[in-house]
């Protein structure tokens, strides 16, 4: 490759390729440009994301009290612990990326291997944690009730601690059966009923003087508004539908947004991890029968690296912006 | 590739080991959220969120810089890659951010209600 381009002769080679103004190759280069474009689509997401929050501030869930679980540790409230894990997860295995890109450098194959082998391993383990934490987030805890304005309204005892549905709800004699396609007259179907209707749930709340009304306002002291008992028997009137979990119109943790938005924003980031652990694959086996071996160089581990790194660098904003702030 | 390659072991670890150390103080204060820094805003938003989204910068630049080795690239990369995505976050979180305070405010003090 020529550095001067002073002469008329090389003139014709300066846009003719193999001219490299940025010292990277042409696949690098790309790869860089397309992380540029991907992180901008991030970006809109998660300032999209800003944008519903600053909206709806008052009334925003509060992180801490969304994602509680730990696996084994039934009824035990953790918050962060299992996201905090999952981070290490994904930083360890950007580590071992990296290291792989290290001895690819030294064309040492063997420990290539190993490496990338490593990372495709902690990539599998991040989506699978990912799995997990949608089912808890789908499945719900407590159970709520949402007005015919579209609030939500949720139930504590005495010391504001969080009550079920299912502890207090009466059994009604009453049936409603599911909307099936096979009974419906044209396309008609419903999803699944909620274990308890709203009169049962209105029912077992007069039944039990202590339980009060938990709303979705934030106060000053950012805790959740709690209603004092006759203002909740109030707004329980109100009640037009039982919600239990979450998915993209109802949401049991407060706001709709935030649970569209959670689903949307870590299933795509979910979705590159997983495109990730494939090209990782293809080019594990590559390295595996020694195509780069041969090629004289380690390159191709650089680009999916980066590729790998930008997921990394993605999580670590998901994280701050859906469990943190 | 003409440029020798030197191994960057060391400063691999010690990178994973910084930014283990800051998800660790990350985790730790959004579990115990010190009054002082919860209760207290700058700019509408709490000190302990002003502390997350700094330490988040951090984490971010030495992932870019030392695992996507960003530092080794000439300054041009380096600029067309770095500079581009930083006005544009900046300037999208500015207009939607702002439009954002804007509606909520829409909605408290105005007539408009979309909760009622």
């Amino acid at each position: 490759m020529e550095a001067t381009v002073t002469t008329a002769n090389s003139e014709e080679k300066t846009w003719g390729g193999g001219n490299e103004p940025m010292k990277a190759s042409y696949g690098k280069l790309m790869m860089w440009f397309f992380i540029v474009s991907d992180a901008l689509t991030f970006s809109g997401f998660l300032a999209a994301y800003g944008f519903s929050r600053f909206k709806f501030i008052e009334t925003w869930p509060l992180a801490d009290e969304v994602f509680t679980h730990f696996p084994f540790m039934h009824g035990v409230s953790a918050p962060m612990y299992y996201v905090a894990l999952m981070t290490f997860i994904l930083i360890f295995s950007s580590v071992t990326m990296v290291l792989a890109v290290d001895a690819g450098h030294q064309m040492k194959k063997n420990k290539v291997v190993i490496y990338m082998f490593l990372t495709i391993i902690g990539g599998m383990i991040f989506v699978g944690s990912q799995a997990w934490e949608w089912k808890n987030f789908i499945k719900g805890e407590y159970g709520a009730i949402e007005t015919k304005g579209g609030s939500l309204l949720q139930f504590v005892d005495k010391e504001g601690h969080r009550v079920a549905l299912a502890d207090f709800a009466t059994t009604l004699p009453e049936e409603r059966e599911q909307l099936s396609r096979s009974k419906g007259s044209w396309f008609m179907s419903e999803s699944s009923l909620p274990s308890y209707s709203v009169a049962e749930v209105q029912a077992g709340f007069k039944a039990h003087p202590d339980l009060l009304i938990r709303t979705e306002v934030i106060t000053k002291e950012k805790q959740k508004t709690i209603l004092s008992r006759k203002d909740s028997e109030l707004r329980l009137t109100q009640a037009s539908l039982v919600v239990e979990g979450a998915n993209l119109t109802h949401n049991e943790y407060g706001s709709k947004l935030f649970a569209d938005f959670f689903f949307f924003i870590t299933g795509f980031h979910g979705f590159h991890v997983f495109s990730g652990i494939i090209i990782n694959i293809i080019i594990f086996f590559n390295v595996l029968v020694g195509t780069y071996e041969k090629r004289g160089s380690y390159e191709m581990v650089e680009k999916v690296g980066l590729y790998w790194h930008f997921v990394d660098l993605v999580w670590v904003f998901v994280f701050t912006f859906f469990y943190l702030v | 590739m003409s440029h020798e390659h030197v191994s960057n072991t060391k400063r691999i670890w010690t990178v994973f080991g910084l930014l283990s150390i800051i998800t660790i103080v990350e985790v730790i204060f959004g579990i115990i959220k010190p009054a002082s820094l919860y209760m207290n805003s700058f700019m509408a938003m709490s000190l302990l969120n002003w502390l997350f989204i700094i330490l988040t910068l951090v984490k971010a630049y030495y992932i870019v810089w030392a695992f996507m080795h960003i530092e080794g690239e000439k300054s041009t990369l380096k600029n067309a890659v770095v500079l581009p995505v930083i006005f544009l976050v900046l300037y999208l979180l500015f207009i939607l951010l702002t439009e954002g305070n804007y509606i909520y405010e829409v909605f408290k003090n105005s007539t408009i209600k979309w909760n009622f």
